[in-house]
């Protein structure tokens, strides 16, 4: 196994991409950073020093209090706690686990749904790709958040209230995703649309093979470079819409609550000088957007050789 | 004094894996009136010199030695202001593709006035009668009218005019035109270069001309300049080089050109190419898989392939009205057929239908007309999927560009062994995986390259990729749609000679498609002559090339470049000693 691998590494040190990455700062320090949260949310449960959905171990003496080097404050809660004496920096790293979930499953389902959707759009042309493409436009007419809260809303309708709550999850994920894989689609019926024409699409076609397979072999690798680098920009997107979204009270529920729910809780202590309940999140959350958002324009100029 | 003096030049670009020498001591000189060809292979560095003079030489390039003289005067080492007074004033530029050198929103006379204004102390009303001038020089009609209009109303030829004009209307005292006729047809070709040659000459112009192509060389320089890997191996006049060159590498060079007035049996092989290994075992091809199990069934009787009354008609624009729809026909009622193991030439310009036909018979474009006969079977009504198979096993294709004929994320081993895997041709991946070695021995490349990407070879190596795919079905009929165009001269000459080894060796029958006719005589038996999406004349080749029946093949065979290269005889001497 180590030595199929092997190459694939030796290949990846030397290719450009390593080496334009390791000439740009900003990449760099975002993928730390980046890391650091993956890692962090990973871990949660060995590393966090409390567990903020054990309900039990919550004390209400020790709601609001303030961060560590506050005078008020004690080493114990770091960042401090909220309302009902959680552990901030606990539920930091537990809600950048659902963050992060919510938005790798949704980009996954996107990517998954646009990009199928595209190579079928672009190879097989004409009705199909007319069908497919004005569905599209349709839905880019309607912002994305909007098409997810009318999904939340719908569940909520269509699902009794305690399967509701074991499923939000599953329904955030469903409405991001499907709010999202437009982009997917337009960029790669287009990439599509050019390498159908590329002789060595013809050679495989004077090969007999179907058309499933050249899709699949010699089409799908070919056009997955700017795929990749919408991915990772709509994951900094999905992420801030998981945010809104429970910010606004339809996501995750409170009980395992997400960086957005952590920001929204926060929000009504704000004014009275709890500011560590919403602020702490937030930089977890901007921390994360950002640097995934810079971790996406260096890999859009690094693989667009016009832009460099 | 030289009007252009170039001593010494080194031109270096940095790259991530270290510091390539594109040009290397190059010492040129130019006087009026004169022109002077540069010539080489892609990657010579020809191109590179043009830049540097006019100072258009890109990053990571740089001018890392030597001097360039403009009348004396010392223009290399000026300022980006001063330089800007130079170019375009004194040194004007023909770019190659008259596409993209024009500005498509400006019409013609803005984009001559601007220049002219700029560098010229004319009033407006002067530079716009001096650009109506201009047109008229150069030979375009009621330049009057012409000059108010857009690029995109031009055709190609004339908008290599236009271009022309740009480069003339501040008086330049030197022109420097950088493969001015490539993107265009040879009819179109022949009128430039002679406009270009009475410019030159009344206006006592120098000009340098760079290009590859030989036959544009021997029409209109008085010198040449010979350019290999970035140095300079020889120069001197025009005649003396090309009738009878001192340096082996230009000798290999024009012993590569195709002889457009003698059929010889392979070209004369040439040392100074790209590193090629020859097959590392010779192979018995006849004993050997690719020429066993040839499982076709039935033995041939009459032609292997016949097209009759073949037609292909585009939608250019589908509308619910039959009387707003427009259609091309690219193809029309072509007939012709190939005997087995014959190889059969398709010429013509571009945009007569031969790429169009080769593709009907593929299979890649089903006709609006007509039927492809192959041994017997009519492959037009066959619809079983099945049945099909069986016969694109038998018809293979090798394309004209080996950039996009590749998967690039493909290794070559999957590549090559693609077809063989499809159609289950081997027992096992053992037996797979050493016929794509012995494919890649055959053609040149040696068996280590399988593991490796297309984006690591050159254009002449990815071609012997395609032809090693192309042979993996062990197809009794190859078509080749312009297989060499796209590649230098003497590369050229190497995959001339490949096919036509692997043509012999295997009884392989072919059709040939090409816009060349000196490479269509070295390599076809009979020819048709295709324009306008019509056969015109079909006959054997030496026939053809002696005795012309249409008028259109007569002005295709008066417009090839006469290249008055070395005589026969050293040719021979060359052919029998490598």
């Amino acid at each position: 196994m180590i030595a199929r691998l092997a190459p694939l590494f030796a290949r990846a040190a030397d290719s450009d991409l390593w080496y334009s990455f390791k000439r740009t700062p900003s990449a760099v320090i975002s993928a730390v950073i980046t890391l650091v949260i993956v890692v962090g949310a990973l871990c949660a449960p060995f590393i966090a020093p409390h567990n903020p959905f054990d309900l039990a171990s919550l004390n209400i003496m020790d709601a609001n209090t303030p961060p560590a080097w506050n005078p008020e404050g004690t080493t114990d809660f770091l960042l401090g706690t909220d309302d009902q004496g959680r552990d901030i920096l606990s539920a930091i790293l537990y809600g950048s686990r659902v963050s992060l979930f919510v938005g790798f499953a949704s980009v996954l389902f996107s990517m998954v749904l646009g990009v199928s959707l595209g190579l079928i759009s672009g190879y097989v042309g004409g009705r199909v790709d007319s069908i497919i493409m004005r569905i599209a436009d349709v839905q880019l007419s309607f912002p994305a958040i909007l098409i997810a809260l009318l999904i939340d809303g719908v569940a909520r309708g269509l699902l009794p209230r305690d399967m509701h709550d074991q499923l939000a999850l599953y329904v955030l994920i469903f409405a991001i995703g499907i709010s999202g894989w437009v982009q997917y689609a337009r960029t790669v019926r287009g990439s599509t649309m050019v390498e159908r024409n590329k002789e060595y699409v013809q050679a495989a076609k004077l090969i007999g093979i179907g058309p499933l397979t050249i899709l699949r072999r010699h089409i799908l690798p070919n056009v997955m470079g700017p795929v990749l680098v919408i991915a990772t920009i709509h994951l900094a997107i999905a992420i801030i819409t998981e945010a809104t979204l429970s910010f606004l009270g339809v996501g995750v529920p409170p009980t395992a609550p997400s960086l957005g729910t952590l920001i929204r809780i926060g929000n009504s202590y704000l004014f009275s000088g709890m500011w560590w309940i919403s602020i702490f999140p937030g930089i977890a959350l901007v921390a994360l957007v950002l640097s995934v958002n810079l971790l996406g324009d260096w890999l859009r100029d690094a693989l667009n050789p016009k832009l460099r | 004094m030289a009007l252009l003096d170039i001593a010494r030049m080194r031109i270096e670009f940095a790259s991530r894996r270290g510091t390539l020498v594109a040009v290397d001591g190059v010492s040129l000189s130019l006087d009026r009136g004169e022109i002077l060809g540069v010539v080489g292979e892609s990657g010579a560095g020809k191109s590179t010199i043009g830049n540097a003079v006019i100072g258009l030489l890109e990053y990571p390039g740089r001018l890392a030695g030597g001097e360039v003289h403009l009348d004396g005067q010392r223009i290399d080492t000026l300022s980006e202001s001063d330089k800007r007074k130079v170019r375009g004033r004194r040194i004007g530029m023909i770019f190659q593709d008259p596409l993209t050198s024009l500005d498509p929103l400006q019409t013609v006379e803005s984009q001559l006035v601007e220049t002219m204004l700029v560098h010229l102390d004319l009033s407006h009303a002067q530079a716009q009668q001096r650009a109506v001038d201009l047109l008229r020089q150069v030979g375009i009609d009621q330049p009057e009218l012409r000059v108010k209009q857009y690029p995109h109303q031009f055709s190609g030829g004339m908008r290599q005019r236009v271009v022309i004009a740009l480069a003339l209307c501040c008086e330049p005292e030197i022109i420097i035109a950088d493969e001015p006729t490539t993107a265009l047809d040879v009819s179109i070709q022949a009128q430039i270069l002679d406009l270009l040659r009475k410019l030159c000459k009344e206006k006592q112009v120098g000009m340098i001309i760079i290009t590859h192509d030989m036959g544009v060389i021997a029409d209109i320089t008085d010198r040449v300049a010979v350019l290999y890997r970035g140095k300079l191996v020889e120069q001197g006049p025009t005649a003396k080089i090309l009738g009878n060159p001192d340096h082996p590498y230009t000798r290999s060079l024009i012993s590569a050109v195709p002889r457009p007035d003698i059929k010889l049996r392979r070209f004369p092989l040439v040392t100074y190419i790209e590193d090629v290994k020859t097959p590392v075992k010779p192979m018995d091809i006849a004993t050997h898989w690719l020429g066993q199990r040839r499982d076709f069934g039935e033995h041939v009787d009459g032609p292997l392939v016949q097209v009759q009354d073949i037609g292909m008609r585009f939608v250019l624009k589908s509308a619910f009205l039959v009387r707003h729809r427009r259609t091309l026909d690219a193809v029309k009622q072509v007939n012709f057929s190939i005997a087995q193991g014959e190889v059969f030439g398709l010429v013509g310009e571009s945009g007569s239908g031969k790429s169009t036909v080769a593709r009907l018979i593929s299979g890649l474009y089903t006709p609006s007309g007509g039927s492809v006969i192959f041994n017997g079977t009519n492959l037009t009504t066959l619809k079983d999927e099945k049945r099909m198979n069986a016969f694109r096993r038998q018809i293979q294709m090798v394309f004209q560009d080996p950039f996009s004929s590749l998967n690039p994320r493909m290794r070559v081993l999957d590549i090559v062994a693609e077809p063989i895997r499809f159609h289950k041709l081997a027992d096992n991946e053992a037996q797979t995986r050493s016929i794509v070695s012995d494919l890649l021995d055959v053609v040149g490349l040696g068996a280590s390259a399988a593991s490796r990407y297309p984006h690591e070879f050159s254009g002449g190596q990815r071609q012997r990729i395609c032809i090693a795919r192309a042979l993996a079905t062990r197809p009794r009929f190859l078509i080749c749609d312009e297989p060499t165009s796209a590649l230098d001269v003497s590369i050229q000459a190497q995959i001339l000679n490949l096919l036509k080894d692997l043509q012999e060796q295997l009884g392989l029958t072919m059709l040939f498609i090409s816009h060349d006719l000196p490479v269509i005589r070295q390599m076809c038996d009979r020819v048709g002559v295709m324009r306008h999406g019509e056969l015109l004349e079909v006959a054997d080749t030496e026939t053809l090339f002696k005795s012309p029946q249409h008028e259109y093949s007569r002005h295709l065979l008066n417009l090839m470049p006469q290249l008055q290269a070395m005589s026969r005889e050293s040719l021979e001497i060359e052919a029998t000693t490598v």
